[in-house]
């Protein structure tokens, strides 16, 4: 049963994927579509920590800016190759979350929530103010990923908008798959069990304040490569992607879908996404819109959308 | 020769000495049961043992090790493990996957492993799945394993809880009222199944109000009133103990 429910949704992410340019009114909507992925990837690390772990991060823009700026700055200062530097700024971040979250995780409550928030604006802070590294407010160029050279050069010629929504929507498949893999096995089952009932995880041998450092490193991850995902595509970035709203934005696409399915955080990202590209006042009032959400479904829908969907859906079946 | 000894273990919160000056010792293979009216301190002792409370005062020494105040996943790599009074389970998971997670710590392997679904993550999930429905079976749940846990009854979850805490073949199991909730026919069954966990030579702790399965199954047995270890001994002395017989008149009195 576990395994057909892994694969439903794999399954439907990349049929939805492949079919939904069919109905793409302009070239525009590849653009959205990539954007769409690149948070979702976000997205299902938050999926990751705090629907699975517990613990509520309110500073994972801060990994995603790192990711971002290790695109922007590795090529361009060590020559680093930008596929590589993905790679740095996932590395990097990984580092920082492991740093910051081992001591905190000891503790028990929600500390790292402070904690994290202090570490993201500290990264804003930076990203801000080191002119001479990363040109400040402004923001900076970021180079090419030379990808679509190479494709071309290979006989498949597609448009900027096109190359990156595939490209990123490999990208959020391979990251369910891997989040999924990662439900279903010994370790998320042990992270399921400490969200459950933390005392009763560490009888039965659970170290959990390991297993929540694991989830915060993991998610970090998620987050730093889709700044970096993000910085590629739009060959530009400013600190906003480090910004508090970044990562406010994140945790309400999680709960809005539901914070414990990957599907969930899919859907919680696409609903965001779109609609500021939908609604223009959306953008002028995002903080209003983003705190009703977060309100309304915490009232109406404590799951998130999508498991209170499925659970009408198995209710009726049985 | 003792696997696990308590010496002098003591408590207080605020003014109240929930346990004080407690001392006893468990055998491979025996079964002491610790009694007392409610609110003696039974469960406050248990939760000193395994590492839930930090002790005020003495220690808790198993196989020879001091392990006082040890956090619970280290105990359990020790071999010991417990149940609890109010229920600990994993309410939205299933009971299969509940037990599943008795065996963390021998199918534990590395994150990158199961994030990456090799097929040594997959083996050890499998393994443990078949000797978590084997121990479903022995204490009559393996009908319900694909149920969320959350939807059984007490008694179902005090047994589902004993079948998680064997998964980690534990050398000393404490069982915080193991039949509560339970009916006769249920009571009789866990009976069954502690003496069966003893004699395969996990050494017991036990605090049960059932007085007729206490008497029945214990090799040894501990008094608890107020805190204060206040008789112990086989059934028989116990029961015809006067202090005891006050003790339980005592608050039954006061509590009918
Ligand atoms: N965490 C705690 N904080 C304050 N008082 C406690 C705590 N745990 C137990 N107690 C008190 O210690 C006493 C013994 O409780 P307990 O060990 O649960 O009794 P029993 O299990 O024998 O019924 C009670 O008076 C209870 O209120
Ligand atoms: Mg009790």
């Amino acid at each position: 049963m576990r395994l057909t429910a892994k694969s439903a949704t794999l399954l439907g992410l990349v049929v939805l994927i492949a079919l939904a340019p069919l109905f793409f009114p302009s070239g525009f909507y590849y653009r959205v579509g990539a954007l769409i992925f690149v948070n979702a990837l976000a997205v299902t690390g938050i999926v990751i920590l705090t629907g699975w772990a517990g613990q509520i991060s309110l500073g994972h823009a801060g990994f995603a800016g790192i990711g971002a700026y290790a695109c922007a700055l590795a090529p361009v200062h060590w020559g680093i190759h930008p596929a590589l530097a993905v790679l740095l700024g996932a590395a990097v971040s990984a580092i920082l979350a492991w740093l910051v979250g081992r001591p905190i995780l000891r503790l028990k409550g929600y500390y790292l929530a402070v904690a994290s928030l202090g570490m993201g604006i500290l990264i804003s802070m930076v990203l801000n103010n080191e002119r001479e590294l990363t040109r400040g407010p402004d923001g900076i160029d970021v180079p090419d990923l030379g990808m679509r050279a190479l494709l071309k050069a290979a006989g498949l010629d597609l448009s900027n908008g096109e190359f990156w929504y595939f490209f990123c929507g490999i990208a959020l498949v391979i990251g369910a798959w891997l989040a999924l893999n990662l439900h279903d096995s010994p370790t998320g089952r042990a992270l399921r069990a400490l969200h459950g009932s933390e005392i009763a995880a560490r009888t039965v041998g659970i170290d959990v304040a390991k297993l929540k450092l694991q989830a915060f490193v993991i998610s970090a991850i998620y987050a730093s490569v889709s700044g970096s995902l993000l910085a590629l595509q739009n060959k530009f970035i400013t600190p906003d992607v480090a910004g508090f709203m970044h990562s406010v934005e994140m945790v309400t696409m999680a709960v809005l879908g539901g914070v414990g399915s990957v599907a969930g955080a899919i859907f919680g990202a696409a609903v965001l996404t779109l609609l500021p590209q939908v609604l223009t006042v959306f953008a002028e009032y995002e903080q209003l819109v983003l705190g009703l959400v977060m309100v309304l479904v915490m009232i109406f829908l404590r799951e998130g959308v999508v498991p209170s969907i499925l659970r009408k859906i198995r209710g009726r079946g049985e | 020769m003792t696997l696990l000894s308590i010496e002098g273990l003591g408590i207080s919160f605020g003014g109240l000495k929930a346990v004080n000056n407690v001392s006893f010792g468990v055998k491979p293979g025996e079964i002491v049961s610790v009694i007392g009216p409610n609110g003696a301190g039974k469960t406050t002792l248990f939760n000193m043992i395994s590492g839930v409370y930090q002790p005020g005062s003495g220690k808790v020494i198993l196989n020879g090790e001091d392990v006082t105040a040890m956090s619970p996943h280290l105990l359990a790599r020790r071999g010991m493990c417990r149940t609890f009074q109010n229920l600990q389970v994993f309410q939205s998971m299933t009971v299969l996957e509940n037990t599943i997670a008795g065996y963390h710590l021998q199918e534990g392997g590395s994150v990158l492993a199961d994030i990456l679904n090799l097929p040594a993550s997959r083996r050890r999930a499998k393994t443990a799945e078949a000797g978590a429905r084997t121990l479903l079976k022995r204490v009559g749940l393996e009908r319900a394993a694909e149920r969320e846990a959350g939807s059984l009854s007490y008694g179902s979850l005090k047994r589902l809880e004993i079948a998680r805490a064997l998964a980690l073949q534990p050398r000393v199991l404490l069982l915080d009222e193991p039949a509560a909730g339970c009916n006769a026919v249920e009571t009789e069954e866990i009976d069954h199944l502690i003496a069966e966990i003893a004699a395969s030579g996990v050494a017991i702790l036990l605090i049960e109000h059932d007085m007729k399965m206490v008497m029945r199954i214990s090799n040894h047995i501990v008094v608890l009133d107020h805190g204060e270890k206040i008789a112990e001994g086989d059934p028989t002395t116990v029961s015809r103990n006067p202090d005891v017989i006050a003790a339980y008149l005592g608050t039954e009195n006061a509590a009918g």
